[in-house]
C-alpha cells in the first residue's frame, strides 16, 4: 500500500519535472476553478476560452455536438447576468442548458449531476462569493466526479476568496486592455485575458496573457519580476508550512 | 335509444346543493344564468321560476321585471358536457357503445339486445328508473336510426319505440320540423314556407297532390346547403336511413394503472420505498407490454383516515424505467406525512407515449459510466422545479432583451433567421438593465466616464452607436430608441451600455444611460 502510493507521487513529482509550465496546448484538467470579480466580464470570457480549447482538443474526432450545462446560483445571476447566446463563441451558443439554481448547495447539486451525464460535453458552474457549502469536501467531489465520468468542469467563482479547494487547476483571471483593431483604433478590439495560474497540479504557477482568436488559445508568458532570493508567490499554501 | 335529460343543468345544480324538486332552495323561483355579449341570459329556470314567466333564452332584467323574487345561480356548461361525458360512458350498461348528443343527451345503440332487458318497452323503463334515481329527469326512445330516435325522445310520446317493421314518416309525421334537429335559421325558413310538422315536408317532398314544383323549389331552396343541420332534405334521409350519419363513439381512455393494497398500514419511509419499488416494477411491466412509456406518473396515496395524498411526476422523455421513477419519487415522497397509516397505494400513468423496445445494453461498463441526458434532466428538474432548467433559444426580435426565449432542454429548437455575424454581442446580458450615471462630452458623444455599483470606469475605448428603434407595432409611441455602445475601460474590461432615447426627440427629457451586458 505505502509502496503503491509512494510510486504514485514519484510519478506526480516526475510529470511536474518533465512539463513544469503550463501551456495552451497541454492536457485540459478536469475539475478548473476560476476566480474573478463580478464586475469584470473578462473572467467569463477567460473561461469560455478555456473550456472552448479544452472542447476542441476533445472532440476531435467526433461529429456529434453534445450539450454543455451552465449552471448559475441566484447571486451569480443577479450579479453578473445570464449568458447570451448571442454573445458566446460559435461553437458553444447553440448547445447550452441553462439551470438556475435558488442557492449554492442546489448549483452544487447540479454542477454533481452535471459531471456524472456522460451525454454532456462540459460544465460550467457560476457561484458568488464563498458560501458555507463550498467546503473542500464538496470540492473533492465534484473532483472525483468529474474524474471518474471524464466530464471537464469549469468552475467560476465571483468576487471569491481562494479558501481550499481541489481543483486540479486553479486560476485568477481578469480583463486585460485589448489589441486594438486594424482599421478603427479607437475601437475595444480582440478580447485578451490576464491569467494567473496560483495552483495546478502538475503545473508551476505562472502568469499569462490569454487571447483567443476563434481556431485557438494563445497564451504569452509574463515574466515574473525578479524578486532576489525571496520565495516568489505564496499561493494559497500558508508560509508557515514552507 | 336516445336519452334526452330534460333539465341537465337544473338537475345538477340541485344534485350540487342536496335538495329533491320542488323542495329546499329549489322551491323559490330560481334560474341558472349565463353571462352572454348582452348582459346574462337564462340558461334554465326551475318549476317556480317558469310559474312566475321566467324561460330560458329570457334576458335577466326582462325576468327580474317580471318576478324581483328570482334568485339566481351561475350555470357551469363546461361541468355538465364533463357529466353528460360520464353519463355516455354510464349508458354503456345498455349497449356496447354510446355517443355524446351535446349538450343534454346521450345516444346508446341498442340493436338487438333488448331482449338481455325483457324487450323494448322493458328496457326504457329500465332507463327511465334509473336516471331517477340518479335525480335525472329523461325521456328515452328507441329507433332504427339515431334521427328518429331523437326526434321521439325528444318531441314524441313518451318512451316511444319505432319497430323497425314500423312506416316512420306514418309514426313521425305528427312531430314538428324542430325534431329534425336543424339549425334555428332553417326552422324559420321552413316556418315561413308553412311547414310546420314533418308530414307537410314529406308531402311536398315526395310530390304528392300534385305539388312537383314545390318539390323542385324545396331542392332548389337547399342545394347549397351541404352540413346536415341546415338541410331539412338530408335529415329526412337520415331518419329514414337512408343517408348513413356516422356517430363518435365515446371511449374511455384505458390508463396504465398498478396498486397495492396493504395488509398493515404503514407508517414509515423504508416500508414505503418498498412498496414504491414494487409499484415500479409493476408498471415497469405493464407500460412493456403496451410498448409505451410513461410521460406523466401520478402517485395516490390513501390513508387510513379516508385522506388521498397525491404526488405528480412529469419527465422529460418517454421512460419506464423502475429504477429511474423510483429515484424521482424518493425526492418528492420526503413529505409525507403517514398519519395513522397508508393502507394502498397506487400508480397511474396519465400520460403515455409509445416507446418501442430497446435492446438491451451489451455493455455493461456503460452502466458504470454514467448518466443520460434525459435522465440527468429529470433529477434537475425534480430537486429545482422545471423553471430552472430551460434552454436559451433566439426568438425574431431586435431588443436584445426580448430575443431570447427560454424552453424546456429536449424540445426542438424553432428553425429562425441567424444572427448576423458583425454584430458584436456581449457574452453576459444582465436580467434587469442597470441605471449607470455617465460623463460625456456632447448629449449624443461618446460616453468619457461612467459610474456602475459604485465604481467608476474611464472609457478608454468605445465602439457606436448601434441604433436599435423601438418595435412600434409592439410597444407605444413613447418608447425611447436605444443607441448601443460598446466600452472598454482602463483596464480592459468590457460593457455593453446604451443611452435610451435622444436628447430633444420629445420623448422624455434628458436620456437615461444604462448597462445591459458584459462582454467576455
Amino acid at each position: 500500500m505505502e509502496l503503491a502510493s509512494l510510486s504514485r507521487a514519484v510519478e506526480l513529482v516526475q510529470a511536474g519535472a518533465r512539463n513544469p509550465r503550463w501551456h495552451p496546448g497541454a492536457a485540459p484538467a478536469l475539475h478548473s476553478e476560476i476566480f474573478a470579480a463580478s464586475s469584470d466580464g473578462g473572467g467569463t470570457g477567460a473561461l469560455l476560452a478555456l473550456a472552448n480549447a479544452a472542447l476542441r482538443q476533445r472532440e476531435r474526432d467526433t461529429v456529434e455536438q453534445r450539450a454543455l450545462l451552465w449552471v448559475q446560483d441566484r447571486a451569480a445571476i443577479r450579479l453578473s447576468g445570464r449568458p447570451y447566446p448571442p454573445g458566446l463563441p460559435q461553437a458553444l451558443r447553440h448547445r447550452i442548458i441553462h439551470v438556475a439554481a435558488d442557492s449554492a448547495k442546489d448549483a452544487l447539486f447540479a454542477l454533481e449531476e452535471g459531471v456524472r451525464c456522460k451525454d454532456l460535453a462540459c460544465v460550467i458552474g457560476e457561484i458568488a462569493g464563498n458560501p458555507r457549502e463550498i467546503d473542500f469536501t464538496a470540492s473533492r467531489r465534484l473532483t472525483l466526479a468529474a474524474e471518474r465520468h471524464d466530464v471537464p468542469l469549469f468552475v467560476l467563482r465571483h468576487d471569491a476568496q481562494p479558501d481550499l479547494g481541489s481543483a486540479r487547476m486553479r486560476w485568477r483571471m481578469c480583463s486585460s486592455p485589448s489589441v486594438p483593431p486594424l482599421w478603427d483604433r479607437g475601437a475595444p478590439g480582440h478580447p485578451s485575458w490576464h491569467a494567473e495560474l496560483f495552483r495546478a497540479r502538475g503545473h508551476a504557477p505562472g502568469e499569462w496573457t490569454l487571447r483567443d482568436d476563434g481556431h485557438a488559445l494563445g497564451a504569452e508568458k509574463i515574466a515574473p519580476p525578479d524578486h532576489g532570493d525571496l520565495v516568489p508567490v505564496a499561493g494559497a499554501r500558508p508560509l508557515a508550512a514552507g | 335509444m336516445a336519452i334526452w335529460c330534460r333539465s341537465l343543468a337544473l338537475d345538477r345544480w340541485r344534485q350540487a346543493e342536496r335538495c329533491t324538486p320542488g323542495e329546499g332552495a329549489d322551491a323559490a323561483p330560481l334560474v341558472l344564468t349565463m353571462d352572454t355579449a348582452h348582459g346574462p341570459r337564462i340558461k334554465a329556470a326551475n318549476a317556480a321560476a317558469l310559474a312566475e314567466g321566467a324561460a330560458s333564452g329570457m334576458m335577466l332584467a326582462d325576468a327580474r321585471t317580471l318576478c324581483p323574487s328570482l334568485a339566481l345561480r351561475a350555470a357551469d356548461p363546461a361541468g355538465d358536457l364533463a357529466f353528460l361525458e360520464r353519463l355516455a360512458l354510464w349508458a354503456q350498461r345498455w349497449g356496447p357503445w354510446s355517443a355524446l348528443d351535446a349538450p343534454d343527451g346521450v345516444l346508446v345503440d341498442v340493436s338487438a339486445l333488448a331482449h338481455l332487458f325483457g324487450g323494448e318497452a322493458r328496457l326504457l323503463a329500465d332507463v327511465v328508473e334509473r336516471c331517477a334515481v340518479r335525480g335525472l329527469a329523461v325521456r328515452a326512445a328507441i329507433a332504427p336510426t339515431a334521427g328518429a330516435a331523437w326526434a321521439l325522445a325528444h318531441h314524441g310520446p313518451e318512451r316511444a319505440i319505432l319497430a323497425s317493421v314500423d312506416d316512420p314518416f306514418a309514426r313521425l309525421a305528427e312531430l314538428p320540423v324542430a325534431a329534425l334537429r336543424l339549425d334555428s335559421d332553417v326552422l324559420l325558413v321552413l316556418r315561413r314556407l308553412g311547414l310546420k310538422r314533418i308530414g307537410d315536408l314529406v308531402r311536398v317532398e315526395k310530390g304528392e297532390c300534385d305539388q312537383a314544383s314545390g318539390r323542385d323549389a324545396l331542392r332548389r331552396r337547399f342545394r347549397t346547403r351541404h352540413a346536415a343541420s341546415a338541410n331539412p332534405l338530408i335529415r329526412l334521409d337520415q331518419l329514414i336511413g337512408h343517408v348513413p350519419e356516422p356517430l363518435l363513439p365515446v371511449a374511455m381512455p384505458e390508463v396504465p394503472l398498478v396498486q397495492r393494497r396493504l395488509m398493515e398500514p404503514i407508517r414509515h419511509r423504508d416500508p414505503l420505498d418498498t412498496v414504491m419499488a414494487d409499484l415500479a416494477a409493476d408498471m415497469e411491466r405493464l407500460l412493456e407490454g403496451r410498448g409505451e412509456g410513461a410521460r406523466r406518473l401520478d402517485l395516490a396515496l390513501w390513508r387510513v383516515d379516508g385522506e388521498v395524498l397525491v404526488r405528480r411526476l412529469e419527465l422529460a422523455e418517454a421512460t419506464r424505467a423502475a429504477a429511474h421513477i423510483c429515484r424521482l419519487f424518493a425526492e418528492r415522497l420526503n413529505d409525507i406525512d403517514a398519519g395513522f397509516g397508508i393502507e394502498m397505494v397506487r400508480l397511474t400513468a396519465s400520460w403515455a407515449q409509445p416507446l418501442p423496445l430497446g435492446q438491451a445494453d451489451l455493455e455493461t461498463a456503460a452502466e458504470a459510466h454514467g448518466t443520460s441526458l434525459a435522465a440527468c434532466i429529470d433529477r434537475l428538474s425534480v430537486r429545482l422545479g422545471a423553471e430552472a432548467v430551460r434552454r436559451p433559444v433566439l426568438h425574431a426580435s431586435h431588443i436584445p432583451e426580448r430575443s431570447l426565449r427560454w424552453q424546456a432542454p429536449l424540445e426542438l429548437e424553432p428553425l429562425h433567421q441567424e444572427e448576423l455575424r458583425f454584430h458584436a454581442r456581449p457574452a453576459k446580458l444582465l436580467d434587469k438593465a442597470e441605471l449607470i450615471s455617465v460623463l460625456y462630452a456632447s448629449p449624443d458623444g461618446y460616453p468619457r466616464r461612467f459610474r456602475w455599483r459604485g465604481e467608476v470606469h474611464e472609457v478608454a475605448r468605445v465602439e457606436g452607436p448601434e441604433r436599435i428603434a423601438p418595435e412600434w407595432w409592439r410597444e407605444g409611441g413613447r418608447t425611447r430608441l436605444r443607441d448601443y455602445y460598446r466600452v472598454e475601460d482602463g483596464e480592459g474590461r468590457r460593457y455593453w451600455i446604451y443611452r435610451s432615447g435622444l436628447a430633444g426627440d420629445g420623448r422624455g427629457g434628458m436620456p437615461d444611460w444604462f448597462l445591459q451586458g458584459l462582454c467576455g
